[in-house]
Order: C-alpha cells, then sequence, then structure tokens
C-alpha cells in the first residue's frame, strides 16, 4: 500500500476504530496506573465508612424526594460521592491532557487526520467510561455497606452518569486549555473541586442549608454539581430529574463548545499563546 | 509532474509582539533528505507546529503534496509522519500498544495494523522489544520507536524536529542512516532539522533558517556557492552574519 495513494481515513470505519483506539488507550493507562483506581475507590470510601457514619447520629434526613422514608445519612450522602468520583475523574483526565501536552503525547492525538472536535470528544467519553467503571465499583462496596438502592436504579443510573461525566469532564477539558503547566493545574484543581463539592446538596439537602445560611443556600443553587448530584441521586432511586437533567445537558454544552473553542487551531488559545516547549 | 512532498509559501506566525516565523518559504522534493538547519530559537519547532497544524499559521500556505493544510488538513496530515523534538512517548503502554494506538489515531486497526506494526518494528530493529514496556527502552530505542511510529501508517513525509537529542554518536549515525536510506529506497520526503553541522551530508538538501527568517535554500553545493563559502560550517556563520549586518544598517538607517 502506498500513502500517496490513500484513501481518506475519515470513513466510518476508520471514525470507530479511531475512537475505539483513544477509549482502549485511557482504558490501559488507568488499569496499569493501580493507584489511580485505588485513590479513586478509597476517596469515597472514606467519607462514606468515616465521614458519613460519624454525622450519622447527628445529622438526620427527612423525608424528601426522592427518599420515601428517613434515611441514614450515608444513604444520603452516596450520590454525592458518585459526583464526587466523577468531579475527580474530569478534573484527573485533564490534569493527564496537561500532562500529556507538556510531555507531547497530546500532540501526537492532535495531529491525527482526524477532526480535532472528534479528537477531543473521543477523549472526554473515554474518561467517562473509566469514570463509570470507578463509580459501579464504588457502589458495589457501598451495597456491602447496606447502602442499597432499588435494583433498577443502578440500571437507570447510567444514562445520567453519561451525561455528568461529559460535563464535569468537559469543565476539566476546558480548564486544561487554561494552563500551560502541571504544577499550576494541580493547585487550581483544589480551587475547583472542593468549592464545587462542598457548596452543593452533596453533603446536605439544600432546605438545610438555606436555614443555616440564605447565601450559601443560593451559591448551591447557582453551583452545576449541585444538579449533577440531584440528577444522580434520582436517577438511583429509578427516576429521572428534568430540570437538573436540562441544567447539566445545558452546561455541558456550554464547557463542551468553550474547550472546543480552546483547542481550536486557529482561534483558540493555545494557537494565541502557543504549546509548552513549542516556542523555538 | 509529481508535487512536491511540502511546499511552505510565505509563512510567518507570531506569538504575541513577538515573531517567531517570518515570510518563510521552503520546499521538500519527494524522496529528498533536506536538512533544516538553525541555531536554538531559530523558529524550527513552531514551523514544525504549523505545519502539523497543531496551531494556525498568521499567513501563508502549506501544502502536503498539493493538499492545503488549512483546507484540507485530513488529507495533508494522513500524508505525513512526525517526530517532535520532546519525547512523546507513553511510558506506559508497551512497544506494540503504542504503535497499535497510533495506528489507530489514523483510522487503522485488526490485520492491517498488526501488520504494519511487524513491519515497522523490524525495519528498525525493535521486532524482540514487541511487549515491552517503553520505559524500559533506551533513549536511541525510543527514539527509533518514535520514527517506526511516524511510518505506521505509511506517510510519504516525514518530519524529524531535531530527533538526535540526547543521542550518542553511535545511536545518532545509526538513526541518520536509517532515515536517509527512507527517501533514498523508500522515497519519503524527510525534513530533518537540526542545529548540528555533522548531520548534513554534501548531497542533502539545505535550508538555513536563522530568527525566523530563511537565508538560504538548495543543495548543499549550491549553498555554499551563494555564501561563498568552502563548508557548511563557514557556509552558515557567513549568512548569520550577513543578515546581522544588514539588520544592523537597517536599524541605523531608520
Amino acid at each position: 500500500m502506498s500513502a500517496r495513494e490513500r484513501t481518506s481515513p475519515l470513513t466510518p470505519g476508520g471514525y470507530a476504530i479511531c475512537f475505539a483506539g483513544i477509549v482502549w488507550r485511557e482504558a490501559l493507562r488507568f488499569f496499569s496506573q493501580k493507584g489511580r483506581f485505588l485513590s479513586a475507590l478509597v476517596r469515597p470510601l472514606v467519607w462514606l465508612f468515616i465521614f458519613a457514619a460519624g454525622l450519622r447520629s447527628v445529622l438526620g434526613v427527612s423525608i424528601i424526594p426522592p427518599y420515601e422514608t428517613y434515611v441514614l445519612y450515608e444513604v444520603y450522602v452516596t450520590p454525592g460521592l458518585v459526583a464526587m468520583i466523577q468531579l475527580f475523574n474530569g478534573l484527573q483526565s485533564s490534569l493527564s491532557m496537561v500532562y500529556d501536552r507538556e510531555v507531547g503525547a497530546m500532540r501526537i492525538l492532535l495531529v491525527s487526520p482526524f477532526p480535532r472536535w472528534f479528537l477531543l470528544l473521543a477523549k472526554l467519553i473515554a474518561g467517562v467510561f473509566v469514570s463509570i467503571l470507578q463509580v459501579y465499583a464504588f457502589l458495589f462496596v457501598a451495597y456491602l455497606w447496606e447502602v442499597e438502592p432499588p435494583m433498577i436504579g443502578y440500571l437507570t443510573l447510567l444514562p445520567v452518569l453519561v451525561l455528568t461525566g461529559l460535563m464535569l469532564g468537559a469543565m476539566g477539558l476546558l480548564l486544561s486549555s487554561l494552563f500551560r503547566q502541571l504544577e499550576n493545574f494541580a493547585s487550581v484543581m483544589n480551587f475547583v473541586i472542593f468549592p464545587m463539592f462542598f457548596a452543593s446538596s452533596a453533603l446536605y439537602p439544600l432546605w438545610r442549608i438555606q436555614e443555616s445560611s440564605p447565601l450559601l443556600y443560593e451559591i448551591c443553587r447557582l453551583n452545576p454539581f449541585t444538579y449533577v448530584v440531584e440528577a444522580i441521586r434520582f436517577a438511583l432511586y429509578g427516576q429521572f430529574h428534568g430540570s437538573s437533567l436540562a441544567i447539566v445537558a445545558s452546561v455541558a454544552a456550554a464547557f463542551l463548545i468553550l474547550s472546543l473553542f480552546a483547542y481550536n487551531p486557529s482561534k483558540g488559545l493555545i494557537a494565541r499563546r502557543g504549546a509548552p516547549a513549542m516556542a523555538d | 509532474m509529481t508535487k512536491p512532498a511540502l511546499r511552505i509559501d510565505g509563512l510567518s506566525h507570531s506569538f504575541g509582539s513577538r515573531k517567531a516565523l517570518d515570510r518563510v518559504s521552503l520546499t521538500v522534493p519527494a524522496g529528498s533528505f533536506t536538512a533544516l538547519l538553525g541555531l536554538n530559537g531559530a523558529g524550527k519547532t513552531t514551523l514544525f507546529s504549523l505545519v502539523t497544524r497543531l496551531y494556525d499559521s498568521t499567513s501563508g500556505t502549506i501544502q502536503v503534496f498539493g493538499f492545503d493544510v488549512r483546507r484540507d488538513s485530513p488529507a495533508a496530515l494522513s500524508r505525513m509522519g512526525i517526530v517532535f523534538q520532546a519525547r512523546t512517548l507513553d511510558l506506559d503502554l508497551s512497544v506494540r500498544q503504542s504503535l497499535m494506538y497510533h495506528a489507530a489515531l489514523h483510522g487503522i486497526g485488526g490485520s492491517r495494523a498488526r501488520a504494519r506494526t511487524a513491519y515497522v518494528l523490524e525495519q528498525f530493529g525493535l521486532a524482540d522489544r514487541l511487549h515491552d514496556k517503553v520505559r524500559n527502552l533506551s533513549g536511541g530505542q525510543m527514539r527509533r520507536l518514535e520514527i517506526a511510529r511516524a511510518l505506521i501508517h505509511d506517510p510519504a513525509l516525514l518530519l524529524l524536529d531535531e530527533p538526535t537529542i540526547g543521542l550518542d554518536v553511535e545511536a545518532r549515525q545509526g538513526l541518520i542512516r536509517e532515515v536517509r536510506r527512507l527517501a533514498a529506497e523508500e522515497g519519503n520526503g524527510v525534513l530533518w532539522a537540526t542545529h548540528l553541522l555533522d548531520e548534513i551530508s554534501t548531497t542533502d538538501r539545505l535550508v538555513v533558517l536563522h530568527k525566523g527568517r530563511i537565508l538560504a535554500e538548495g543543495s548543499v553545493p549550491e549553498v555554499l556557492a551563494q555564501a561563498q563559502a568552502p563548508d557548511i560550517q563557514a557556509a552558515f556563520l557567513k549568512l548569520v552574519e550577513a543578515t546581522g549586518r544588514s539588520a544592523a544598517e537597517k536599524e541605523a538607517a531608520e
């Protein structure tokens, strides 16, 4: 075969191979980094086993949808921890993008003949796939800890996880385009993850927050992570929470469009500044 | 007539107020080994980034076998293989996984990807390292793997940005020999960026880039004649000196 007479790789089969290759590489990296898998699992479990168990006696959660009875604090906090896994994973995969850009592996991805939007979307979906594996591993352990949502919930959760994972992954993608160096980005993670997580309904119901601080309540309502948590909470109990899903989908689309713009070779931020170690 | 492997016309690019490339024009004919000679900071890496469309130029055109990199980037990118100056290997993957991943990025999978993997590894003497982790390869083997990877989709244009950095003398010579063979026997157009004069042979084509501008282009004898110098080093110094002089004269006139 000669490259000079080759047909375009941009066929449906070519797209499928490229997509599968990107997902495969992310999965390989994930499974080869056992520490990453363990820390992704241990982090929410520490919250569940220690933090939630400790607060169980202090914080009772009244009957609020989707719960039909009073629930233990561990049960309440589980959807928030699922969202936390995806939040960390979204940021982790964007961290790896900054690293890839710094060491150059990102360049190899971006010089593929496939459109850049497709490459970035494939990488994003690969990250979502990895985060879903982590979520179900966590839910399995949580089940043994007597956090037992209805079986149908595990099924209805899946499409919602894809959507919420896309939103958080796209946010990470956008952030990764803003930072040239790993060190800068690592510090940013603290400014993003913790405020997003704590100023949401992940740990406390919104009505409780409203009672203690109306200002914090408004911040929580403006925080898209709140809607990620609520979409997951309802899905885990076999219900779809329309408004949360709509907000998550809109924010995901906005982050995605902005990040594709940022990575656009002629208009984006990288075009204006040059990628790291490229300005010889 | 065969279209050149790479043709660049009037290419300029700036990062903010700093002009990295200024009206650069050059040609890499198919089947030629073209050395792009320039000091650190000459603009070689920026040029490579623009040719590979990591970002777009401010002005000018880049064509790969007649395909415009901006307007028809899939056709252009699928015809080029790239080895960047900084190492771009994923150390956690095996040699085979690295190549299969790269083949997938070019839409090549299954038996064809496996066949190309076996072929390029054989070409670069890495067939026995198929299942080894990339991190366990030596520096020279990593570079050979990067070139093998750049060839996995059988490109007709090969771009190498200072590929011998960090290699010992023997590894450097072996690498240059292999790439020259690709140009001579397989007909690949090769653009080899370097700042090392001993990597340039008198049979190569030579492009001299300095501070973002092309100072000379042609066969090595043509460049020597243009600079009226006996060897490449003297020619390079004369060309750079002449540029500095004319810039100073221009500044004084202004």
